[in-house]
């Protein structure tokens, strides 16, 4: 899931689309091309990329197609990101123990 | 948004934190639990509960850079790449360590796609950058 989120926001054109959802609380293809310099297919396809990594959700109001941002995915990954980063550190904690540690028992 | 960047202050020179940055006799102690060997450029590292791991050196060039790819925690899925960077900081040295590939984990297809529309994106943000990201978004 967090690969295919990273994926999700390599784009500039999709991280907006996200931008513009949370915005506005909800859209549709045609809204967000509205406000975009792509094309409606291309929405659709954005869309369907941040739909895959479960970060917008659709929900069809009579002929239309609303979406939603779910920002659980998100959440995930920054959760996952930072216990990754508590690791690097106490990693480099560690390499700098033993650095100074093993530096001062040699004086 | 796919990378870790960390950065460290050591009061030891660059050569001393280089040789336990880099060689398996220290990293055995401060990455792994239960040693690490090294074979050309592949070292491996073993750990009691999470068996053992290869660190595939992608650049080496001593004392101020040390790069190498391994697998994401979840095997089978591709590879990250760690650099660390040395760099003297008044009487001591100043550590940092990058890691970063996330993105490009088992996406082959749509990273083909991608570079093929011309549409990569940037890969510069980091942790933090990530982090604001999820709350603008999620609020």
């Amino acid at each position: 899931m967090t690969e295919d989120v990273f994926t999700a926001l390599a784009d500039p054109t999709r991280r907006t689309i996200l931008d513009l959802l949370a915005t506005h609380g909800h859209g549709t293809a045609t809204t967000l091309a509205a406000e975009l310099p792509v094309s409606r297919p291309a929405v659709i396809k954005h869309l369907a990329v941040l739909d895959r990594a479960g970060l917008v959700a659709a929900q069809r109001h009579g002929r239309e197609v609303r979406y939603v941002v779910q920002p659980a995915p998100l959440q995930a990954t920054a959760a996952w990101m930072s216990r990754l980063a508590a690791d690097w550190d106490a990693r480099l904690a560690a390499v700098k123990a033993l650095a100074e540690g093993a530096a001062d028992s040699r004086e | 948004m796919d990378t870790i960047e960390r950065t460290i202050h050591i009061d030891a020179p660059v050569e001393r934190v280089w040789t336990i940055v880099t060689e398996p006799e220290h990293l055995g102690q401060w990455f792994g639990d239960a040693g690490a060997s090294r074979t050309g450029d592949t070292i491996t590292m073993a750990w009691k509960e999470h068996g053992e791991a290869e660190l595939r050196i992608v650049r080496e060039e001593p004392p101020n850079v040390f790069a190498y790819r391994w697998d994401a925690n979840d095997p089978g899925i591709g590879d990250t790449l760690v650099e660390f960077t040395f760099e003297p900081e008044g009487s001591g040295t100043r550590l940092k360590v990058v890691e970063s590939g996330w993105g490009d984990l088992r996406t082959a297809v749509e990273r083909q796609r991608e570079l093929r529309d011309g549409n990569v994106g940037g890969w510069t943000h980091e942790l933090g950058d990530l982090e604001r990201y999820a709350q603008t978004v999620t609020v």
